[in-house]
């Protein structure tokens, strides 16, 4: 069985964004840009499957700029077997991700898609499920755990107030939760060999997908300052402060 | 334990800044053109080339274009040229102009980023076949039975916080020749000085620390390629310090102060000097309604040619500031940092290149004499001794020095003593009181370090290591006021809990990887070692 994994270059969480002083958008120059955490859970998710037998192969997609290459390197490096770069300059927004996958996913023919549940760049919570519904395939969103036997996927969701299994036929679509596992770190080792692993290029116009955006961003804040707050004596001043300044009673 | 790894290379450099990546790409050059093969690698400890890298920088591209002539057309990030220069003496409410000595006249240099000039130099070195890995620190020299150096090996990562667990076993790098470019107070440098012995007939070096911040201001307050240089208040005329202030494209301006650490009154705190002088008038004018958009600090090496040590050894080179190329009079060090990798990078090919069973790259100290760095490092070496004697007659020698001997003086002033030896006891100092910050122009540690993506992972040991655990009670409290809460930049230490039983908490996952507790720690009981790779700031445009 053949997984694919589409992993998406980020702003690193370590990192603290700001909003570029224009509000076109957040300022990515020269930001530490990483693989989506969920993503990572993703191909670590893969990975095992593939160490465990069920899975023969799996290959990571990315879609970006150049850059996007060093994050399936990455993804290679922890153990994904080839990596596919789709070129883009031009940011790509859900829709557009998800029919470029679901091009890719014609050509591979993987019986399952591992990708995170959302990025956390824009957390747009899309991709899988677009993904799903154009491939007309079942799927999972949010798995907390994952069981692959007899052509089946057995997944536990984490839901408000407790859990829920789902089983679904393959081929399906998958999204990870934060704590379906805990990925490994990539040794050097693993990422100087990860250099020889095989990543193709292809561009959108090769897989005959419109990425042109159809969504307008009309402006991006960052959120307003928190006030500091302060320390009252007594009961009299507080009720008189939430009255006259706050005037919430 | 677990087997390493091991790699064997022709060379492995260790520090992705400007002197080990114009090494690796002057070795692979004369590799290229000779029609040889010659595998080099180089790790950095940092995320990402460019993470750890702090400079000012106003950047002179003599040796930059020495070792790629094209830089401009291969798009080098040199996008500010310097225009006009100001040096200014503050008082606590006036600047009085003051002539620019020629050593800091910037015509034909640029202001830039650092840390970007070392993101472009990375993808040169890449283009050229040089196998950079980010994310990996160098944590420990390895030596062949002959005592030789012969490659390193990389950290432990997983360990947990006490080393509890065996964790993922490092690497090793194996290579004929070892280069050091690790950066002011190297941590494998500082053990390779007491291996070789490589100190032993030079001054003691002197360091600096220097806090950086980037901001974006409005547009009426910002001219492209401004630099101004200031000394004076906030700090005494005997504490060797001053300001810098350098406007760069798109409405930013950096600004930073350095503090010479060979200061005496351990009430001090370097990061409060430079936050009240951002409210000085002449400097509040430019800052004020602009918002701060990066943080950091670095130390760096001060005490040129002098403190300069022996450059080589069986199996590896010292290159950088690592060595302490830097040029304090100019203030600049990146020009010597790539000078002096592509002279050792040069020795090094040679020795890789000859018949012989030679181990050490004698001719990169030849080479070194040979250059314009040294000449240009000699002609200054008395100039920052002299500031022991105070601002005023440092400023005259220095204008004597300079246009009557021009450089060369028939004596050479020493540094006689190191930064930690320099604090006096707490008691006999006057307490400095440092104003609050207003959150505008002034800002505490949290908040900076906030700013400079700081992060470590958790399951690992701290990376400050006390030699002895009851020293920072019972000498640096006691006699010293527990100096190193003031001088860290990031809030790594602290004293807590009650008045009869304190102690000092480190907190190790701030560390900005400054080293200013490696060296000014007055028993030397702090030491830094390296912590897992890919830790520490991650500084955008710096």
């Amino acid at each position: 069985m053949k997984i694919l994994v589409p992993v998406k270059r980020v702003v690193d969480a370590n990192v603290k964004i700001r909003v570029k002083s224009d509000g076109s958008g957040v300022e990515t120059a020269n930001l530490k840009l990483s693989m989506n955490p969920f993503d990572e859970i993703a191909v670590e998710e893969a990975v095992r499957l593939k160490e465990a037998g069920i899975a023969s192969e799996v290959v990571a997609v990315s879609i970006g700029d150049t850059g996007c290459q060093e994050t399936l390197r990455a993804a290679m490096a922890v153990g994904a077997d080839a990596a596919i770069h789709v070129e883009a300059d031009t940011a790509t927004q859900p829709l557009a991700v998800a029919k470029l996958l679901q091009a890719i996913v014609a050509k591979e023919q993987p019986q399952l898609v591992i990708c995170g549940k959302q990025a956390i760049d824009d957390d747009a919570n899309q991709v899988g499920q677009m993904l799903a519904a154009l491939l007309d395939w079942p799927q999972a969103t949010f798995a907390s755990r994952v069981q692959i036997a007899g052509g089946e996927a057995t997944v536990t969701r984490e839901i408000d107030g407790g859990l829920e299994t789902l089983a679904m036929p393959l081929p399906a679509v998958i999204s990870t939760d934060l704590r379906l596992n805990e990925p490994r770190y990539a040794s050097l080792p693993n990422i100087m060999k990860a250099k020889k692993k095989p990543l193709a290029t292809v561009s959108p116009a090769e897989l005959d997908v419109d990425i042109a955006p159809r969504l307008k961003v009309v402006s991006v804040d960052e959120p307003s300052v928190r006030q500091a707050g302060k320390l009252v004596s007594d009961v009299a001043e507080l009720v008189g402060m939430l009255r006259n300044e706050a005037k919430v009673i | 334990m677990s087997v390493r790894d091991y790699m064997e290379y022709d060379v492995v450099i260790v520090g992705g800044g400007p002197s080990g990546l114009a090494s690796a790409i002057r070795l692979k050059q004369l590799a290229n053109g000779a029609g040889r093969e010659l595998s080099v690698c180089l790790l950095e400890k940092s995320s990402e080339i460019g993470a750890h890298i702090l400079s000012g920088a106003v950047f002179e591209p003599k040796a930059l274009t020495e070792l790629i002539p094209d830089w401009k057309e291969k798009g080098a990030p040199l996008n500010t040229p310097a225009v006009d220069d100001h040096f200014l003496y503050l008082t606590e409410t006036e600047s009085i102009k003051l002539p620019t000595p020629p050593q800091m006249r910037n015509h034909g240099n640029y202001i830039i980023s650092l840390g970007n000039l070392c993101r472009w130099l990375a993808e040169q070195a890449e283009a050229l076949g040089v196998e950079i890995y980010p994310g990996f620190a160098a944590a420990e020299v390895l030596y062949d039975e002959t005592g030789a150096v012969k490659g390193v090996a990389t950290g432990n990562v997983g360990t947990g916080k006490h080393g509890e667990k065996e964790g993922e076993p490092g690497m090793e790098l194996w290579a004929k020749q070892t280069i050091f470019a690790e950066g002011c107070r190297g941590s494998l440098t500082k053990t390779l000085f007491e291996r070789f012995e490589l100190r032993k007939d030079s001054d003691p070096q002197t360091y600096g620390i220097g806090i950086k911040e980037l901001w974006e201001v409005p547009a009426e307050q910002h001219s492209a390629g401004r630099i101004t240089h200031t000394v004076g208040w906030p700090v005494d005329t005997a504490t060797y310090g001053g300001s810098f202030m350098y406007h760069l494209e798109n409405n930013q301006v950096v600004v930073g102060f350095v503090v010479g650490l060979d200061y005496q009154n351990p009430w001090l705190s370097p990061f409060e000097e430079f936050q009240r002088f951002k409210t000085h008038p002449a400097i509040k004018k430019t800052l004020e309604g602009g918002r701060r958009i990066s943080y950091g600090a670095r130390a760096l090496s001060e005490g040129g040619i002098q403190s300069l040590p022996k450059l080589t050894f069986l199996g590896g080179v010292l290159i950088g500031d690592t060595a302490g190329f830097l040029n304090v009079p100019k203030i600049k060090g990146s020009h010597a940092a790539i000078k002096s990798g592509s002279l050792a990078a040069e020795a090094v090919f040679e020795l890789l290149m000859s018949d012989g069973d030679g181990r050490e790259a004698v001719s990169y100290p030849i080479r070194f004499k040979q250059s314009w760095l040294y000449d240009e490092l000699w002609r200054v070496r008395n100039i920052r001794p002299s500031f022991r004697w105070g601002l005023w007659p440092a400023m005259i020698y220095g204008a004597l020095d300079t246009f009557l001997f021009r450089g060369r003086a028939p004596w050479t002033l020493r540094h006689k003593h190191a930064d930690h030896e320099t604090l006096e006891d707490a008691s006999m100092c006057a307490k400095i009181v440092y104003p609050k910050p207003d959150g505008k122009l002034s800002f505490d540690r949290l908040s900076s370090v906030f700013l400079s993506n700081t992060n470590h992972s958790e399951d690992q040991p701290a990376h400050l290591r006390l030699k002895d655990k009851g020293v920072p009670i019972e000498v640096n409290l006691a006699r010293y006021g527990a100096p190193e809460t003031r001088y860290c930049p990031a809030g790594v230490y602290e004293i807590v809990g009650e008045v009869e039983a304190p102690r000092l908490q480190i907190n190790a996952q701030n560390c900005v990887h400054c080293k200013t507790c490696d060296i000014k720690d007055p028993t030397q009981n702090i030491n830094w070692v390296t912590p897992e790779g890919g830790g520490g700031p991650n500084y955008p445009n710096m």
